[in-house]
């Protein structure tokens, strides 16, 4: 989409982030905000780049991004009807799954080659659509599970409890820390299994940042969540932004996705489609058309619905009289009419 | 009466026996690797069968010292391990277990055939390879003891006794692993490998761990049954074995340190005193001979197992020591 961002939309966008933000959501979204809304626009500071990749399953396309990139210190929403490979694409550039071909970055550092604890280590850590609480684990131990780095967790140093005790508690404190900011603290001691559904999803963010991550990415955290935990999830997301994290998320709340995004990428069939501020999203007619259908999104006027049906009726007229009669004339007329 | 307490003291020596010994180590290295960890080993006999031919083939056919025989034994149990790992462990838990129950069928047939013969011994097995063992023993293991009301050879005692040290010695270990981190992680494998890759813990690695552990553990269980037999053939390691130690493992509590070691003895027992108890019942005609003959115990004792553990399952699913809010849960 060629159009300039409106002044009308950028004030707009100004003025929001001036109301509710620190330095660095200014900085992203001041950053983003001069770029052409173009498919595969060059970001000023980019965490991610993704260069033609590519996943087929059988003869379906699941993934084609020609070229993408994520803007670092910013929110970015991913969006797309179902299918669009949204979750597909995650899974491919946190490694759990392997693409056809392409290449695609994190901090200039090809991932390609990466398992995906290996791309977890370099700080790229992700939750899942359907939210994978460790059921029999405490919630503090889930917790636990996503400090990086413990000496503890090789074979021959866990037999030693003097080599990891101090590291033990030294993450057991910044664990309840956290759980404190996600008010999970007095669950601490029950079995993940019993938390509710929306209680997983907050275990589960807060378990991602137990590792310290660069960039967070959330396969719809907010799916299934009642609408006051959405409004505190959304601020956990947000604070994730304040605290120097690049955030990509996939979504289907509208409302949320332009509430909390910098920037917006809209995939459908495999392909991304359109790209831009949030504010840009809704008018573009690539995106209407993914989401609606491209032949849906005018009303017809009663001349033209006379004129195409009097078309088809020379049409089918024509194929009637030159080919056999396999098709009864009556029969398509009555059907065209 | 006092067959009753007779049957109680034959049990009771049978529930502390070697053979207790053998399906406690077994059910502790399946507890590693299913309890803890999610790997369903089916076969975990085959690495009972290595531990005891590593023994018995270094002793008898190559004329080795019982120690090394010891050592080739467990040498071969994580070779199986890294073996069977190595293609499966990358893929979903069910392949492993296909692998290894073909693994534990396929062993124990390679071994009785009769071109490993020259080696094994083929289906009449090896003997006389646990001298160099019993003699450490620090009693006379000519003599008999007389022991909770049972008779015990020497021999039997020290392989016991050295049997338990091991068992405690294997519970020990595995009570120090899982109250690590290392625990943690092996732990939250069993409840969701996506989730712990995505927080950067290397799955396979750790998986591959259990696996040897466990089968290190079944080795030491085979050992443990070929010096008290002072025989292997390879009919004692029917694959039947792997799944009384399950059974075994399911009654004492999975996933808790001392589960199998109380279900094996527990096991053991229930079917000792089943065995004597309706030997003697039938005997002195309690039950008529109608209902059941002697001749119908030894079938009948599993068929009381069999109902013992489908009323444990419904009423007591969490085993003896098992947590039952733990089981309750939707394991996902």
């Amino acid at each position: 989409m060629p159009a300039e961002p409106t002044p009308a939309t950028g004030a707009h966008a100004l003025s929001a982030t001036g109301r509710a933000g620190g330095p660095p959501q200014r900085l992203a979204q001041a950053a983003l905000r001069d770029l052409p809304w173009e498919v595969g626009v060059a970001k000023p500071d980019p965490a991610i780049v993704v260069d033609g990749v590519t996943r087929t399953f059988g003869g379906l396309t699941a993934v084609s991004v020609d070229h993408l990139e994520i803007q670092r210190g910013g929110i970015t929403g991913l969006i797309g009807p179902n299918g669009a490979g949204k979750t597909t694409l995650f899974n491919l550039l946190t490694g759990f799954d392997q693409p056809d071909g392409g290449t695609w970055s994190f901090d200039g550092r090809p991932l390609g080659k990466l398992a995906s604890h290996q791309v977890a280590r370099l700080g790229v850590v992700r939750t899942f659509q359907l939210t994978k609480a460790l059921s029999r684990l405490t919630v503090l131990q889930n917790m636990l599970l996503g400090a990086q780095g413990q000496k503890g967790e090789r074979f021959f140093s866990a037999l030693v409890p003097g080599l990891w005790r101090k590291q033990e508690r030294e993450n057991t404190e910044k664990a309840l820390e956290l759980l404190r900011r996600f008010k999970l603290d007095a669950k601490k001691d029950d079995f993940a299994g019993t938390l509710s559904g929306g209680q997983r999803k907050l275990l589960e963010m807060a378990r991602a940042l137990m590792s310290d991550p660069k960039v967070v990415m959330l396969d719809e955290p907010m799916a299934g969540v009642n609408p006051a935990l959405t409004q505190s999830l959304l601020g956990h997301v947000k604070d994730l932004r304040e605290e120097g994290m690049t955030v990509i998320f996939v979504e289907h709340d509208m409302d949320v996705v332009r509430d909390i995004s910098d920037w917006v990428v809209v995939m459908a069939a495999g392909n991304v489609i359109a790209e831009g501020p949030p504010e840009s999203i809704s008018q573009n007619k690539a995106v209407v058309d993914a989401y609606l259908g491209a032949h849906h999104d005018a009303a017809l006027t009663i001349e033209d619905e006379d004129r195409q049906l009097a078309e088809a009726d020379a049409i089918i007229a024509r194929d009637a009289d030159g080919g056999a009669a396999r098709a009864p004339r009556s029969d398509s007329g009555g059907t065209a009419r | 009466m006092g067959e009753i307490i007779d049957a109680l003291a034959i049990a009771l020596k049978a529930g502390i026996g070697f053979q207790a010994v053998f399906l406690a180590l077994l059910a502790i290295g399946i507890n590693m690797q299913f309890g803890y960890t999610g790997l369903l080993n089916f076969g975990q006999i085959a690495f009972a069968l290595l531990g005891g031919y590593g023994i018995a083939i270094s002793v008898s056919q190559w004329g080795l010292n019982f120690w090394v025989g010891v050592l080739i034994g467990l040498l071969a149990a994580v070779v199986l391990a890294l073996l069977l790992g190595l293609p499966t462990l990358r893929l979903r838990a069910d392949y492993l277990a296909i692998a290894t129950i073909a693994a534990a069928e396929g062993l124990r047939l390679l071994f009785r055939s009769v071109s490993a013969t020259p080696v094994t011994n083929g289906s009449r097995g090896i003997s006389g390879f646990n001298s160099g063992f019993v003699e450490l023993a620090p009693w006379d293991t000519g003599r008999r003891y007389r022991l909770l009301g049972t008779f015990w050879s020497g021999a039997d005692l020290w392989v016991t006794a050295v049997g338990w040290t091991l068992v405690a010695l294997a519970s020990l270990l595995v009570w120090a692993l899982v109250r690590s981190p290392w625990g943690r992680v092996v732990r939250s494998i069993r409840e969701d490998e996506d989730a712990v890759r995505a927080l950067g813990k290397n799955v396979y690695v750790y998986k591959m761990q259990a696996l040897v552990l466990g089968g290190v553990f079944g080795a030491l269980g085979g050992m443990i049954y070929a010096v008290g037999t002072g025989s292997t053939t390879p009919d004692q390691y029917q694959n039947a074995n792997t799944f009384l130690a399950y059974a075994a493992l399911i009654l004492g509590g999975a996933a808790r340190v001392l589960g199998p070691v109380i279900g094996a003895m527990l096991m053991y027992f229930i079917i000792q005193f089943a065995d004597s108890g309706l030997r003697s019942l039938t005997e002195n005609g309690v039950i008529p001979d109608g209902l059941l003959t002697t001749t119908d115990v030894a079938q009948i004792r599993f068929v009381i197992i069999g109902l013992g553990l489908i009323l444990l399952l419904v009423f007591r699913p969490q085993g003896i020591f098992g947590d039952r809010r733990e089981v309750m849960l939707d394991a996902r």
